[in-house]
């Protein structure tokens, strides 16, 4: 039988109402996530429009478009992370920490991983033009890039997820075994299919604001540009569907009743018909009328992600509150203890004294 | 430690957050906080002369730092965060509790100052290009990058010195009284001018390598470059000095001991030698780079570098050594433990409140004696695995058992080869804080002592490392874990 463990918390008070806490978690976590969405999105188009600009010379400047984006939203995404990882130290200190611990070795390992994928990216951003003679080597660096893309969420993944089930913490035995815990993968398959959707709709914005002067650099024209954005945008959303549904049924039952949840991620399903309904008529536009819906798509995820980010939280606090309060009543139970003996040393003390 | 246990026994916990923590402060000073205002000025002396050579070399310098601050320099920072959070959970959280609003602040400052990196290195090229104007803006925006850069290490260096001098914090738990600690300004009034000078010889080392051997400017930037160096480096003995004279004041409580006195008299000697030391080497070899700079070899700046290498760590190393045996001065010790909670776990011991054992490895269990009866060795085993547990809770923040500031050398250094045996070891562990005051008293009852005692004797004839709960998982205690009902256990219960 599985023991589940009761650790104490620290026993000093949240710095901040735990409502502003949480906005921040919850705010600040989906900016993060939707430029790392773009960072992730855009090393896998690059890679993608460099291999078939093999064969037709355009397709890799197109690639190279695109591959400028990378590095300014790696920035972003790296400095937008701190303040959520802030949040989650004090809301959920004993969980996160734990989770942390049990895949130490991985969890640590994201920090050279992270360093050696952004010096690549910056290697192949750079030196385009001069590697064109070693393409072959040019390319093979895309790829180590985005092998390293892929693999770092999955590293927090598994801890974001480990940390909900205290149950799991008896049992886990490093990286791999909570990795093997159920939900990570279609947690992970949703996350990297909206990868290239929001690299997509950066696309649209990035070539619709561009100069003429610039799009015809590219040797495509901006229709063609933008519908191909639109296009990245529609089929992995499209895809989420299956994806979206299959992580949500497979969540760990938990203690708690879930309707919120459900209501949250069902709402999210509905925008998100209308959202890639508008998407996909994008695609279908002629020069003239392509990018009238982009706004309202934009406007459309935001509210998605929105939803998402708030489903997500709900689902979290549902799983971990009932273990808080056991949490709760045995800090308060241990500081009672350590109040208690330290009463009794310094009654003792001037006793001694005296004697 | 009411955590699972991470922990490294070749490298050693401290030994992870060192590595990562001395190479994000070198990034930090040498390249953001000391760097910034270099390539700023040197722009704008650059378009004030109308040289296009100094806008050159500026550009290549700031771009240079780009690449380097925005991967190693920003992850090694996020890398302190994830290593002290896996090492010592409890310090990193409490401290985050009473510090939120300082890191969330220090937080928006960094985003202010990548997003100005960014914007400062992205549109050099561009808006130098459109005119007077707008260079003047640009030149605005490398110093405003500036700015914020010192700004990050002005909050952070207020959190530092709140971890060796808590100050009023104990009293009445305030934020400001935290922050405003007395070593407060006198340190960071040592980190800006050593940043600077620290920027000025990393400087001189990238001229080398962005200017041609025959190229007049490499010489005049060279003097230039030299001279700013130059301006700083007696602020840095100066600064020194004033932080070095605030110390006794912050560790007055430590210094009554009069180990810690002659451990602190050798602190200041040494770092008195270091600093005159790497002033005059800074002076010498900026004294050739402005005097004859067509003689400086790229070695001869090596040489100051590593000087302000060396200080700068010798500087870092006071900072633990004020703190011990604390993390959190008079509030938290280094093996993760508050003061307040001692009277409890003296009394009752620290296994009884914990919610993880650590397992035994079968590599761990080899090396017994010979000879032992089933019934013997079982109950030998379950001594050590207790041993194990109090030396994990206790000891293992700081010490490996066999890697880097191992136990095992400690004592083979103080008992040699003789056997280890736990009336030995519990014996110098009990009054081990007496002897070495920065060393914590031991949190445990006598029971446990005993039980530290016989693993570490076991340790003597074990060399196999000591696995972190990152690789052997943990035993969840027991009697420390109710049972709570949740549909999966109750569905298993039901089951059976």
């Amino acid at each position: 039988m599985t023991e589940i463990p009761v650790p104490r918390d620290i026993p000093l008070p949240l710095p901040a109402p735990e409502p502003v806490l949480i906005a921040v978690l919850v705010i600040f976590f989906l900016m993060h996530i939707v430029f790392v969405n773009f960072m992730i999105g855009g090393a896998l188009l690059t890679l993608h429009y460099e291999l078939r600009g093999l064969k037709e010379k355009r397709y890799d400047k197109l690639a190279y478009a695109i591959a400028s984006t990378i590095t300014a939203n790696k920035s972003i995404a790296v400095v937008l992370g701190i303040g959520p990882l802030l949040a989650i130290n004090t809301i959920y200190t004993v969980y996160f920490y734990t989770a942390n611990a049990l895949t130490g070795a991985f969890w640590i390992s994201i920090i050279p991983l992270v360093i050696a994928a952004f010096v690549l990216t910056y290697i192949h951003k750079y030196l385009w033009h001069q590697m064109d003679r070693v393409k072959w080597l040019h390319i093979a660096i895309a790829i180590v890039v985005c092998l390293l893309f892929l693999f770092i969420p999955l590293i927090f993944l598994t801890n974001i997820n480990l940390m909900l089930f205290p149950e799991k913490w008896g049992t886990t035995q490093g990286f791999f075994s909570a990795l093997a815990l159920p939900n990570v993968f279609p947690r992970y398959a949703h996350f990297i299919l909206a990868c290239p959707a929001m690299t997509g709709l950066l696309m649209v914005w990035l070539f619709r604001r561009r100069s003429a002067q610039e799009i015809e650099e590219t040797g495509f024209a901006r229709v063609e540009l933008m519908r191909k954005g639109y296009q990245w945008a529609f089929w992995p959303t499209s895809a989420q569907f299956l994806v979206g549904p299959l992580a949500m049924l497979t969540l760990p039952q938990v203690e708690t009743n879930l309707h919120a949840v459900w209501a949250v991620f069902g709402i999210a399903i509905l925008v998100s018909l209308g959202m890639a309904h508008l998407m996909f008529a994008e695609t279908r536009r002629p020069a003239e009328t392509i990018g009238k819906s982009f706004l309202p798509i934009c406007a459309l995820m935001l509210v998605v992600v929105s939803l998402m980010g708030v489903g997500r939280h709900l689902y979290r606090e549902a799983a971990v509150t009932p273990h808080r309060e056991l949490v709760r009543a045995k800090t308060q139970d241990y500081m009672r203890k350590v109040e208690e003996a330290n009463r009794a040393v310094a009654t003792k003390a001037p006793a001694e004294k005296t004697q | 430690m009411d955590f699972p246990v991470f922990h490294l026994d070749l490298l050693g916990n401290r030994g992870l957050i060192a590595t990562i923590a001395i190479l994000h402060v070198l990034i930090n000073h040498g390249l953001a906080v000391g760097m910034m205002p270099l390539v700023a000025a040197m722009e704008w002396y650059g378009n004030k002369k109308q040289d296009p050579r100094w806008d050159r070399l500026a550009y290549k310098i700031l771009f240079f730092c780009f690449l380097i601050t925005t991967t190693v320099g920003a992850l090694t920072g996020v890398g302190i965060w994830l290593s002290v959070s896996l090492v010592n959970p409890y310090s990193i959280g409490s401290l985050i509790r009473v510090f939120f609003w300082a890191w969330f602040t220090e937080w928006l400052v960094f985003i202010t100052e990548v997003c100005l990196i960014l914007a400062y290195t992205l549109t050099w090229k561009k808006w130098s290009a459109r005119g007077p104007e707008w260079k003047a803006r640009h030149i605005k925006l490398g110093f405003a990058l500036a700015f914020f850069s010192w700004v990050t290490m002005a909050i952070i260096v207020a959190i530092l010195g709140f971890m060796m001098d808590p100050g009023n914090w104990l009293t009445d738990h305030s934020f400001w009284t935290g922050v405003l600690n007395p070593l407060y300004i006198p340190q960071l009034a040592f980190r800006t001018p050593l940043a600077a000078a620290m920027a000025g010889i990393i400087s001189m080392f990238l001229i080398l390598f962005f200017t041609g051997k025959q190229d007049a400017f490499r010489l005049e930037a060279l003097r230039a470059v030299g001279v700013w160096t130059l301006v700083f480096a007696p602020f840095v003995l100066l600064a020194g000095w004033w932080y070095y004279t605030s110390v006794p004041e912050a560790m007055k409580d430590n210094l009554a001991v009069s180990l810690a006195t002659m451990q602190f008299a050798e602190w200041q000697n040494k770092f008195l030698q270091i600093a005159v030391v790497t002033v005059i080497t800074i002076l010498l070899v900026v004294q050739v780079a402005i005097a004859r700079p067509n003689l400086l070899p790229k070695v001869a700046l090596v040489v100051p570098f590593v000087a302000i290498l060396w200080m700068t760590g010798h500087f870092e190393r006071v900072r633990e050594f004020i703190r011990k045996p604390y993390v959190i001065g008079q509030y938290m010790y280094a093996n993760g433990l508050r003061v307040g909670d001692y009277a409890l776990l003296q009394r009752d011991g620290v296994l009884a409140y914990a919610t993880y054992s650590n397992p035994l490895t079968p590599a761990e269990q080899a090396g017994l004696p010979a000879g032992l009866s089933g019934e013997q060795r079982d109950a030998l085993l379950e001594r050590i695995q207790k041993g194990k547990d109090v030396f994990m809770d206790t000891c293992s923040r700081c010490h490996t058992g066999h890697g880097m500031n191992s136990i095992t050398g400690h004592l083979k250094r103080m008992f040699g080869d003789r056997p280890w045996t736990p009336e030995l070891t519990a014996g110098y562990i009990e009054g081990m804080h007496y002897a070495q005051p920065f060393m914590p008293p031991f949190p445990g009852n006598a029971q446990e002592l005993q039980w530290l005692g016989a693993y570490l004797e076991h340790l003597q004839n074990n060399t196999a490392p000591i696995p972190g709960a990152q690789t052997a998982g943990v035993i969840v205690n027991g009697d420390a874990a109710p049972r709570t009902a949740t549909t999966d256990i109750r569905k298993e219960t039901a089951a059976r």
